[in-house]
């Protein structure tokens, strides 16, 4: 990447490239200021005579799939991220690939762990370009240390749905894991060694996609049911030993926390719901798989039980925790747009009131509505947030690229969106003057939540209103950081970075949030 | 001098590694000529680099080092913990005589009454610099910086550095601030360190006999003096054998500085030679012994710590037996302990309705002018009315009262 990039400066302030990758990028406008016209993208169109009628879709292995798709140099094969760090299926699919010889690939997982560092070795060779999705890990450092030949480009789950449904990432080439599939394509979760819970990540592929391949280990007579993603959108059906490895499937992160500061933080959280009044019955709340939203929901549930308050759904990431809620007859529904561990997928495959969902009913721009924005709170984290309530998940404060926007931008859009963090990591302060790279507009952020007390943003009054006269640590948001930087020995230096940009940020409407540059 | 004696040029002090957070290491090497010079590996370099280089330009200069090699190794340490790293390696080379390096002081909380609320008293291990900065969140009655037995025989003179600029630096919020010092002698060396950052308790552990608390009370006194400290800084034995129980009284009364009287089980049960049980008949005796001789004393009673920090349910029986035989507090070896063993050191509330009708009754028959308070038909000894102020004073503090 060696040409010049223009810059712009959006709506925040924020300096970001007009093209990214050769295609032209509209900078951020604002919350909700961004009105697209125009129709959706489609897919060729097929016809069944072409496929068997016995409905036999297999073949021998991938790279055979891959040929029949008609991979080519520079197209877009996409992936995801349902089996977690678990995952064999994408390095499998890239892999197959650099067999057949094609270079320049962009690669589009819905996001992309730790365990796929592989990638970065086909980067080196030109198999692959560029990857567009969040980048965990190795694969963020490898992007932020100007490696990536392309730009990186960093969208929530909801922003990737959006950009699949108008167009502006056409897949050629989407590879499945199934954790059980029929001959005919039909896909499910919940069932089978890998099991995993939701498909709901690649429901978008399943239907946007040019080609797309089922890969299983768990190949069952037809039908497979439920089909969370339809047969009749698949290509090809491809039966591997192994899909993944059920011990990095089921996340690691599903361990409350036992730390006493951040057990404090979660009962904050907690207690502010109920202060609020936003725990009442019927209300809903959403609290990823973190050892703080774990802890948090605990000590919601207690205090649920104690008040005789019942929630009418819950969204997910579902965990044991979750899992309870629903079995103890705390919440009605569990509605799940991922799957975190065996508790949550065995209660996704037996309980009826545990629903799949996919990015498209939760968060996705283009739909006519979303659940995200119907949810009364939700629990989430950050690297760092401003005195203005920007906050930033996807670098740290060195400026480096290590972790995925997922959900969280598009959970910003619930009733009251609370930040549970420590007030500092090590001696690093988590309140900084300006976040490094804007992941949330601090216009869309609620309250942040430490343990050292909780501030709320003064756009909203009512919150403000809601709890004064409790008990609650409630302290301006410049306080908390002024007695941090007391006990870290001031403020911390900046980040060193460069001025080349070496990935984007979007905003959920695929306008361009903030630019991740280069470090060092 | 013989070769054993002449300090090592080359020494260390403070940990790293992975599992490490929140200390430094330092590699302290002694030179002829060439001036000092640091060199830095630290996980939070690109914030803190430059700030952590130039804090130990001056920690070193302020320890009058002339020529050195020093190395650090940081795991995000706050600044007075990277002091204190830094003093200790220049002291273990015999340098850094009569100097000392002390951190920027965060004013300390007011004076401790002595008979002040002391539910729960929070252990923190003196080499442990990761526990102190949040310890006061969790709203124990008081912190201990531990010199004792958490800490290892070659570390204590790094504790005790480490535990005078935690002292200094560190918020502890209206914590009363307590040091566990180790037995005598080097008990003493101890206080040398540390009373002129005015703690406000000291731990004596393995108290036998009176003498011992009398020689700490007038150590502790000529410290303060020579330190300018007018605040009080209490004493609270702890008895950890069948003679330090069978003197509870003498000890009590060896200063007038002894604020509380405490027991030490794991130790106390071992010098028995008897298994310690959560239910705690073993050691019934001897902690009505330390309850009847402090209240005899006119001090506090305070019970030993529940080491299972897992069953919450067997600390609470534990917490509310104590208090039932005349304990006013217990100490904790984990935060999460503390929220039960305040509950459990509370009045009921029933105790409490009834206390506020005594004092009520109390005020109106002191406004009438009347020596016999009366409740109903019922007299009211002064005993109980005393007992009656006492406790509401106390549930008051608890916050469980407005």
């Amino acid at each position: 990447m060696s040409e010049r990039v223009e810059l712009a400066h959006n709506a925040a302030g924020r300096a970001v490239p007009t093209m990214v990758n050769g295609r032209p990028q509209i900078p951020f406008l604002g919350v909700g200021k961004f009105q697209p016209r125009g129709r959706k993208a489609t897919t060729p169109i097929r016809s069944n005579k072409d496929y068997p009628d016995s409905g036999d879709k297999r073949v021998p292995d991938l790279e055979t799939a891959l040929r029949k798709c008609g991979l080519r140099d520079g197209m877009v094969i996409s992936s995801h991220h349902h089996l977690r760090d678990g995952d064999k299926v994408a390095l499998m699919a890239l892999e197959a690939a650099a067999k057949i010889g094609v270079k320049d690939l962009l690669w589009f997982p819905s996001a992309s762990f730790p365990s796929q560092k592989g990638a970065i070795e086909l980067m080196e060779k030109g198999v692959i370009h560029h990857i567009e999705g969040s980048m965990n890990g190795p694969l963020g450092d490898y992007c932020t240390q100007g490696k990536m030949r392309g730009m990186g480009v960093l969208r929530s789950h909801g922003g990737r749905y959006q950009a699949i449904q108008d167009g502006e990432v056409h897949i050629d080439v989407a590879v499945i894991a199934a954790p059980a599939a029929d001959f005919f394509g039909n896909a499910d979760g919940s069932h089978g060694k890998s099991a995993c819970g939701s498909l709901g990540f690649a429901f978008a592929d399943s239907t946007y996609a040019d080609y797309v391949i089922a890969v299983t280990d768990n190949l069952v007579p037809f039908p497979c049911v439920p089909w969370q993603i339809q047969g009749n959108n698949v290509d090809h059906v491809v039966e591997v030993e192994s899909i993944g490895d059920p011990a990095k499937i089921v996340s690691g992160t599903t361990q409350i926390t036992r730390s006493p500061d951040r057990l404090r933080i979660a009962e904050l959280v907690a207690k502010f719901l109920r202060e609020a009044g936003i725990m009442k019955n019927g209300f809903s709340f959403q609290a990823g798989a973190g050892g703080i939203a774990l802890a948090f929901v605990q000590y919601l549930k207690q205090m649920m039980k104690e008040a005789g308050v019942k929630a009418r759904f819950v969204r997910g990431g579902s965990t044991k925790v979750l899992v309870e809620l629903l079995q103890e007859g705390l919440t009605d529904y569990i509605l799940d747009g991922q799957t975190f561990d065996l508790d949550g997928v065995k209660s996704m495959a037996n309980d009826p009131r545990h629903v799949a969902t996919s990015p498209f009913t939760s968060y996705n721009y283009h739909g006519k509505g979303n659940f995200a924005s119907l949810v009364d709170a939700v629990v989430l984290g950050a690297t760092e947030v401003d005195v203005n309530f920007n906050a930033n998940v996807v670098t740290h404060s060195d400026g480096r690229l290590l972790h995925g926007i997922g959900g969280w931008q598009n959970c910003l859009f619930s009733g009251c969106s609370i930040l549970a963090l420590p007030s500092f990591r090590d001696r690093i302060p988590v309140i900084v003057d300006e976040v490094t790279t804007l992941t949330g507009p601090g216009e869309m952020i609620d309250v942040i939540v430490t343990e050292r007390g909780i501030a709320i943003n003064p756009l909203r009054q009512d919150l403000l209103d809601a709890v004064k006269g409790s008990k609650l640590p409630i302290r301006p948001i410049q306080d908390i950081k002024a007695e941090v930087e007391k006990i870290c020995g001031g403020k911390p230096a900046g980040p060193k970075l460069g001025d080349r940009p070496c990935a984007v940020v979007k905003w959920v409407d695929g306008t361009v949030l903030d630019t991740v540059w280069q470090v060092g | 001098m013989s070769a054993v004696e002449t300090p090592p040029r080359s020494t260390e002090a403070g940990h790293w590694g992975k599992d490490v957070r929140s200390d430094a290491h330092v590699a302290f090497e002694v030179r002829d000529g060439g001036g000092v010079e640091i060199s830095l590996e630290s996980r939070v370099a690109p914030y803190y680099g430059n700030a952590i280089l130039e804090q130990a330009r001056g920690v070193l200069d302020e320890l009058g080092v002339k020529h050195a090699r020093v190395s650090i190794h940081d795991e995000g340490a706050l600044p007075f913990v990277i002091a204190a790293r830094l003093e200790a390696a220049v002291r273990r080379a015999g340098l850094a005589l009569g100097k000392r390096s002390l951190p920027a002081q965060h004013p300390p909380p007011a004076p401790s009454p002595k008979d002040r609320l002391r539910r729960s008293r929070l252990y923190l291990p003196g080499s442990e610099p990761k526990y102190y900065i949040n310890a006061a969140l969790h709203k124990p009655d008081a912190v201990i910086l531990d010199l004792e037995d958490s800490v290892h025989r070659a570390e204590k003179d790094a504790a005790r550095i480490l535990v005078r600029n935690t002292l200094r630096a560190v918020d502890f919020g209206a914590c009363e601030r307590m040091v566990r010092i180790n037995q005598l002698p080097l008990g003493l060396e101890d206080l040398a360190d540390v009373v002129g950052e005015s703690p406000d308790l000291i731990l004596m552990p393995k108290v036998e006999h009176p003498q011992q608390v009398a020689e700490v009370d007038r150590m502790i006194g000529e410290l303060k003096g020579r330190n300018g400290i007018i605040r009080p800084i209490w004493i609270m034995p702890i008895l950890e054998s069948a003679l330090g129980i069978e003197n509870a009284f003498p000890i009590a009364v060896a200063s007038e500085n002894v604020a509380a009287l405490t027991i030490g089980l794991e130790d106390y049960t071992a010098d028995l030679g008897v298994a310690r049980t959560p239910e705690g008949r073993e050691s019934q005796y001897a902690r009505s012994r330390v309850v009847n001789a402090a209240r005899a004393a006119g001090v506090q009673a305070i019970d030993s710590v529940f080491s299972d920090v897992a069953d919450m349910d067997g600390l609470r029986r534990w917490g509310e037996s104590s208090r039932a035989m005349g304990f006013e507090g217990m100490g904790c070896i984990h935060p999460g302990q503390i929220r039960v063993v305040h509950e459990a050191f509370a009045p009921a509330p029933a105790e409490i309705e009834k206390a506020q009708k005594i004092v009520a009754a109390f005020e109106d028959a002191q406004k009438k002018g009347l020596a016999v308070v009366s409740l109903g038909s019922k007299m009211i000894d002064p005993p109980v009315v005393q007992r009656a102020l006492k406790l509401v004073e106390r549930a008051k503090a608890m916050g469980v009262v407005s």
